[in-house]
């Protein structure tokens, strides 16, 4: 970025909340139905049908609230947006205006730089999705209305980032939390996260704010900080043109990797809000609020710091484990069958992580319970089997799932720590290779190495290494 | 005439079989047809027929509801499944409703029988019934007269004896204003006693269901079955449902406040003397006291009433968008023209003069000086009304300014139209519940109405003053 100018960004997030029922009436979320196959006369916005408020929304707002430091009002309304568009059957959006449910948070992120940045949340309100419109099949638009009324919060935040790393990591900090409640699933490509960033720029030492651009249509993490460094540069070329920034809605597109301005008919709208006199102010009083909090799970932040200070594990590990809820789950799981909490973090980060990555598999789905993964651990520490077997059988137990001591038995692969059996094998491979002893004699130590290779070798792997390194050393210096 | 005074005396004959139901709505049937002039029904349930075999057979088995054998007419803005439901507009001419509103379904679980849907004003937009898609209303008791609106066809049906009963909506005065110009009774209840979902919206925190009646009795009896807590209408109340009827003989002292704001300028010289005379004959009775009261913010009430009611239709009339059902303009390929040709062949004059006004008062800029300033008039009103209520049981006025004028008189002058409803539009503002009652006739032989308004949830006192009014009146 030309070093004169800073970027001022803000983000608006739309989160689609997972409850089963939508936010106004019975019908079911489900997403992948037939097109409006989840509909009825309340989202379709027959005459006379009134909505009914899911309080399960009103939960889960309020939750969002709490996890990103929010104040929760006792008293909210909803409002009507007003507008026309075919995927919205009532003409107006029920959504919340004045009085949103949370307001006044914060997050804090950390950028590559080591800079922690303190990010204001304005607000947090709740209210219904539109429905979808297909422009793509023939001249005719085709529209869905199963989304109609699926339960939204969004939230906003205040212009306080100063790069798109910023907008990043907030954006996946939200989606982190979002997934550790419980109540989105954080899906940017299925559009059950979307984000919309406002962009603007200014001289460094400028304290008013420039003109903005609202940059919308990103569907995923990566786009959301592509696009917004594309609109940050677009915008320092006009002005260092001697140009002037308009206010506009500007669209990204994804394969071309730009910018274009959306038709201007489409954003020059007056929403006309008002309160919606259809459904009665939520009051959140005092026993509800504690009930809602007491639902409030461990957040990755506190998580993380407990990882570090109760399995002493290094932050790096701690960090990475408690990226996801489940991950963090899965590992406490695993801590419950072995004690050994390092090698459970180095286990889950290395075999278990390089499986779901390949498979493309979330951990939730992962065939190998943490249950198995823990008796594997401990039958390494207890010296059953060697860490070469454990990794060897690995593949086999993760397609059968099957208690690891089991496999290790039929196996016969029961680690030899029986001394004069391994004393037998040792004398073997020292008569038959007896350069190499000569080696280690003249003083070439790492010469050892080979000889353990040769005793697991000869072992198939069964010996346990820590003795036949010792043995090994004894025997060595008696053929002085 | 009919053959019975009330649904009780009716139910009693249909049980020792003086009275056949199949004969009964036939006849209904019948009048309809032959009043077809009056215009009073949109659409005639022949299916009454069966549906009267059915109820009969229940009397005979003693398994019937309370209304078992009423014959019931509904206005046109209340959905009944796969009936029409138009609204008395071009742009829903097509549409039938795929559910029944929660009110019709008590109706029906009680045993009424559903002999049609009644002619009103477009989106119960209106004070004459003349704003209608289907044509005017004719007042049975003159008709180069209108009945009154919106529910002018609900009044008439009742009025000419064409249904025992029917269902009216009151946002501003729809019921009781219609009541008064065709002689009967007319029942505006407490926003939140009956439920709303069913009813199409045109201002949702005004709008109301109520009964018209040829008497008290079946108002009483018909509300008991309305009220009630709806699971489908957040803004239904969980509050207890008095039995109306075995209150109405209630002999309590009756304190009733005379608001004088409400007897003053535009008020008919002769309806005022007549309401006078009526007063001056009740005072006579020692269980009735009248106290004069104030209630200063009522000027204001029309005004307050056009801005909320307006801003709150002009979002509710949005749905009709001719994307999904109703009437679409096909000619167009654009969206906009398409909405913009829908809308404008498909609302009337006077439904699209209020949907601008309600998109002006809500525009950015102008918001807070019409819409915000309006929310704190209406405050105000409630405020006089709880305060009022400190000092009476119940408020009586006259339900209109003048009685039933001709048809076309005020049709093109909106603001003397929207003057018809003076008197009626403070009590959907303050959400409490009204009554207009038969109390004589002008020097036209007109009737006038008298209104009694009471304190929310006060139905029952309502009620009982009504029916203790009427009955000394007529004594």
């Amino acid at each position: 970025m030309n070093s004169k100018y800073e970027a001022v960004i803000g983000l608006e997030v739309h989160a689609q909340l997972s409850t089963k029922s939508k936010i106004f009436c019975g019908c079911s979320t489900k997403f992948g139905s037939n097109p409006n196959s989840n509909v009825c006369p309340i989202c379709l916005g027959h005459p006379g049908v009134l909505p009914v408020l899911n309080k399960k929304v009103v939960e889960y707002a309020a939750l969002m609230g709490f996890a990103t430091n929010c104040k929760i009002r006792e008293r909210s309304i909803f409002a009507r947006k007003n507008y026309f568009y075919p995927d919205s059957p009532k003409g107006w959006q029920t959504s919340q205006f004045d009085e949103p449910i949370c307001e006044n948070g914060f997050l804090d992120v950390t950028t590559s730089d080591g800079v922690e940045h303190h990010l204001n949340i304005t607000r947090i309100h709740m209210e219904e999705d539109a429905g979808k419109s297909i422009h793509d099949k023939g001249s005719e638009t085709l529209v869905d209305l199963n989304r109609t009324g699926v339960p939204l919060i969004e939230i906003v935040s205040e212009p306080d980032m100063r790069s798109a790393e910023e907008a990043y990591l907030y954006l996946t900090k939200l989606k982190q939390i979002l997934t550790y409640l419980n109540i989105c699933d954080g899906n940017m490509e299925e559009g059950s996260l979307r984000c919309d960033a406002n962009v603007s720029i200014r001289l460094k030492n400028e304290t008013s704010l420039g003109t903005k651009t609202e940059v919308k249509n990103m569907n995923s993490f990566k786009n959301v900080e592509k696009a917004i460094n594309v609109e940050i540069a677009r915008q320092i070329e006009i002005v260092e043109d001697g140009g002037r920034i308009i206010q506009q809605t500007l669209l990204w597109d994804a394969d071309l990797e730009d910018v274009f301005p959306m038709r201007s008919k489409e954003e020059s709208h007056d929403y006309r809000y008002f309160p919606e006199p259809d459904l009665m102010p939520i009051v959140i009083n005092e026993n509800w609020r504690n009930e809602i909090a007491e639902n409030l799970p461990e957040l990755p932040e506190v998580r993380k710091n407990r990882f570090i200070s109760e399995f002493k594990l290094p932050e790096y590990d701690a960090e990475i484990l408690t990226s996801n809820r489940p991950l963090a789950d899965y590992y406490e799981k695993v801590i419950t069958v072995t004690r050994d909490y390092k090698s459970a973090s180095n286990w889950i980060m290395g075999e278990v992580l390089k499986v779901l990555k390949e498979d493309k598999i979330e951990i939730t789905d992962f065939p190998l319970s943490a249950e198995n993964l823990g008796k594997l651990i401990e039958l390494i520490n207890n010296n059953t089997i060697s860490g070469q077997i454990a990794k060897d059988i690995f593949p086999e137990i993760l397609k059968t799932n099957e208690d690891p001591s089991k496999i290790v038995r039929e196996k016969n692969l029961v680690q030899i720590t029986d001394t004069s059996k391994l004393e037998g094998i040792i004398s073997t491979i020292i008569s038959s290779n007896q350069a190499q002893v000569q080696q280690y004699l003249s003083g070439k130590d790492s010469v050892i190495g080979f000889f353990v290779g040769q005793v697991m070798k000869a072992s198939q792997g069964k010996a346990n290494p820590k003795v036949v390194n010792e043995l090994l050393k004894k025997k060595l210096i008696e053929q002085k | 005439m009919l053959q019975y005074k009330n649904h009780l005396e009716k139910l009693a004959k249909l049980k020792v079989k003086e009275i056949s139901l199949i004969e009964n709505v036939q006849t209904f049937l019948d009048k309809i047809e032959l009043n077809k002039d009056l215009n009073a029904f949109n659409f005639v349930f022949e299916d009454a027929l069966e549906q009267a075999k059915i109820v009969e057979e229940k009397i005979f088995n003693g398994t019937y509801g309370k209304l078992a054998g009423m014959v019931i007419a509904i206005k046109d803005v209340l959905a009944i499944k796969d009936k029409p439901l138009t609204c008395s507009s071009k742009i829903l001419e097509n549409f039938n409703s795929v559910y029944t509103a929660t009110a019709i379904q008590k109706l029906i679980d009680e045993d009424a029988i559903i002999i049609g849907k009644t002619n009103c004003d477009e989106f119960a937009m209106g004070s004459s019934n003349e704003n209608s898609a289907f044509g005017k209303v004719l007042n049975p008791i003159d008709k180069t007269r209108v009945p009154g609106g919106s529910s002018g066809g609900s009044a008439v049906a009742v009025a000419a004896n064409l249904c025992d009963v029917s269902l009216g909506t009151d946002t501003g005065g729809s019921i009781r204003q219609p009541a008064s110009f065709c002689g009967i009774f007319g029942l505006k209840p407490t926003y939140g006693r009956v439920s709303r979902y069913g009813l199409t919206a045109f201002a949702s925190s005004f709008d109301t269901i109520g009964p018209f009646a040829n008497n008290v009795e079946d108002i009483a009896l018909i509300l008991s079955v309305l009220s009630g807590k709806d699971e489908f209408d957040s803004t239904s109340k969980e509050i207890d449902i008095p039995n109306f009827l075995e209150l109405l003989n209630e002999k309590n002292k009756i304190k009733i406040g005379i608001p004088q704001e409400f007897f003053g300028e535009g008020l008919n010289e002769e309806i005022k003397n007549i309401i006078q005379k009526k007063i001056d004959f009740l005072s006579q009775n020692e269980k009735i006291e009248f106290v004069d009261i104030h209630l200063p913010h009522n000027q204001y009430s029309i005004a307050t009433y056009y801005i909320l009611t307006t801003a709150e239709a002009s979002a509710n009339l949005q749905r009709y968008d001719g994307v999904r059902y109703g009437v679409r303009d096909k000619n167009q390929n654009e969206l906009d023209e398409m909405y913009t040709q829908t809308r404008s062949n498909g609302f009337g004059k006077e439904v699209k003069r209020r949907i601008m006004l309600g998109t002006y008062v809500l525009s950015s800029g102008y918001y807070d000086a019409y819409y915000t300033k309006a929310q704190k008039v209406r405050r105000l009103i409630q405020e006089d009304f709880q305060n009022a209520f400190k000092k009476v049981d119940v408020i009586l006025t006259p339900t209109s300014p003048f009685t039933a004028f001709k048809i076309g008189e005020k049709l093109s002058n909106p603001l003397e139209m929207y003057l018809s409803d003076i008197y009626t539009t403070s009590a959907n503002l303050a959400g409490i519940p009204g009554i207009s009652i038969p109390v004589g006739n002008d020097s036209n032989g007109l009737p006038i109405g008298l209104q009694l308004l009471a304190n929310q949830f006060n139905e029952a006192l309502l009620l009982q003053t009504a029916k203790k009014l009427i009955h000394k009146i007529n004594e």
